[in-house]
């Protein structure tokens, strides 16, 4: 099997031995390209799944693979977003997005030399999200959902294969919300990128992914893998359908389950 | 009346009405010169020995200022080590604020011990009692890092250096500039503490000396003295710290 994200009875504490347990012969794989959801009740520990996948905390239990290799340091080939944008008060919008360029090799070291070249990239990152002309802002005078679109950016920048999200859009409103929806859809089509969606919000996960993962309370271990076969471009009025509702009404009924 | 007017005049009325207040009360409850002599006085008295205000308020400048910058140094050095290891920050942390709670005070014949009485123990006093505030605030700023920001450097690969280069100290700039204005007035009374017990110059030593000779209001002309530095630097520190973290404030919070 040639899973690109792929857990395999992954357990892990926090604080030590005697710790909480925190996740227990949790497996998951996501193909390259795939888009994942993974949902579940507050606490399951969708957040501990998402340090792990990228290597920011290591298992005490099980392996890890992404890409095929085992995941012994922080996966260089992720970009990630969290619901907090945390872009950097003090730089432009733009020199926000060139952080990661800063940082991931073998960007670093070429940087002064291709400062133009990743300057356009930044900019039409920008604008393939609606952010044109916003580069030289600062983040205190963009809207919330501005600010989570340049998150976004920030995550895609050094073009990573593998994109984690963890409730990117649980801070904003409904309208918001779907917009950006339809903003990591289109990044997720024209970049073939694998996505790893952590949320709570069922229809988010219904509307968004190819599978999605229902975790159980915490200890949290996958209960369930249900794909979702709505073709691609799918139009946000899909979500009003009554086979969406089907789907997300079935994923409803397990996490209940998963909450007692 | 026009607001921004009004706010730029309400320092000057303030401080005129204290010192009209001042010399109201004076006048009236007929208190003795040589208790609390009224600001005509001790305005006279300014005027009258003014060579010397002038020659110890610059010198006890200097040595604050000599004190203060090696606070700076020290402490932005310190606070930085001590934002960088959660072990150095549990090993020195009661030690700092063992060493903060000692009165400077019994801290200057120990000085003067080693370096003998003058400028030396008065730098030195002016360094030790101002460089505390900078290193907590500038441990504080590292401190408060978002644990996300962290992760998603981390996960790019980012050594710690780089997080405290891109984020830790770029964050904890305001914290500092801030520091700067609480650490330059503790400075002045550093200087002073120790001019007070052990120099022959400065204001410090200005005010004792006008002191054994009953001069009351030359005693009170050195704490004007002092008051208008003190002031003169607090301000400067306010400027430099608008100009070098403007995007930490723009509150409008206390424009009213």
């Amino acid at each position: 099997m040639s899973a690109f994200v792929a857990l395999e009875g992954v357990s892990h504490v926090y604080g030590g031995a005697g710790g909480t347990l925190a996740v227990e012969g949790l497996s998951l794989s996501v193909e390259r390209g795939e888009f994942a959801a993974v949902v579940g009740p507050s606490g399951c520990g969708k957040s501990t799944l998402m340090k792990l996948a990228t290597g920011l905390q290591f298992p005490f239990k099980g392996t890890i693979r992404i890409a095929g290799e085992a995941v012994t340091k922080p996966v260089k080939i992720a970009g990630m977003a969290f619901q907090a944008p945390t872009l950097l008060p003090w730089r432009t919008t733009l020199e926000n997005l060139l952080l990661p360029l800063e940082i991931v090799q073998p960007h670093r070291s070429q940087l002064s030399r291709k400062k133009g070249e990743y300057v356009a990239r930044a900019e039409k990152l920008l604008a393939s999200v609606g952010l044109g002309g916003v580069s030289a802002k600062y983040p205190w005078e963009l809207s919330g959902g501005m600010q989570m679109r340049a998150s976004l950016c920030r995550a895609l920048i050094h073009e990573p294969d593998l994109l984690m999200l963890d409730e990117p859009f649980a801070a904003l409103d409904a309208f918001t919300r779907e917009e950006l929806w339809g903003v990591i859809r289109d990044l997720h089509a024209a970049r073939r990128i694998t996505v790893v969606l952590v949320t709570h919000d069922l229809r988010e996960a219904v509307f968004l992914a190819d599978r999605v993962f229902v975790m159980s309370a915490r200890p949290g271990r996958i209960l369930l893998e249900r794909r979702v076969h709505f073709e691609r471009p799918r139009d946000l009025e899909i979500t009003y359908t009554p086979e969406f509702q089907a789907v997300a009404h079935e994923l409803r009924e397990h996490i209940h389950k998963a909450r007692q | 009346m026009n607001r921004s007017l009004s706010i730029r005049l309400a320092p000057w009325v303030f401080t005129i009405a204290l010192l009209v207040l001042w010399e109201l009360a004076v006048a009236l409850l007929r208190i003795p010169v040589f208790f609390l002599p009224p600001p005509t006085a001790v305005a006279r008295a300014t005027f009258e020995f003014w060579p010397a205000i002038y020659r110890n308020s610059l010198f006890t400048l200097a040595t604050t200022m000599i004190g203060f910058a090696l606070a700076v140094g020290f402490g932005l050095a310190l606070g930085l080590l001590v934002g960088w290891s959660r072990t150095i920050y549990a090993g020195l942390y009661p030690l700092m604020v063992g060493f903060n709670a000692i009165p400077k005070v019994a801290v200057v014949p120990i000085l003067v011990l080693w370096f003998g009485i003058g400028f030396v123990p008065a730098f030195l006093t002016a360094f030790l009692i101002s460089f505390f505030p900078i290193v907590v605030n500038v441990a504080t700023g590292l401190a408060t890092i978002e644990p996300e920001l962290e992760d998603v450097l981390k996960g790019l690969g980012a050594s710690k250096l780089d997080i405290m280069q891109k984020v830790g100290i770029p964050r904890s700039l305001p914290y500092f500039f801030g520091s700067l204005k609480v650490a330059i007035t503790l400075a002045f009374v550093g200087s002073v503490v120790s001019e007070t017990i052990a120099s022959n110059y400065g204001i410090g030593n200005l005010m004792l000396q006008a002191q054994a000779q009953f001069q009351v209001p030359l005693i009170f002309a050195g704490l004007i003295a002092l008051a208008v530095e003190g002031i003169v630097m607090y301000w400067a520190m306010a400027v430099l710290e608008r100009r070098m973290t403007g995007w930490a404030q723009r509150s409008g919070f206390a424009q009213g």
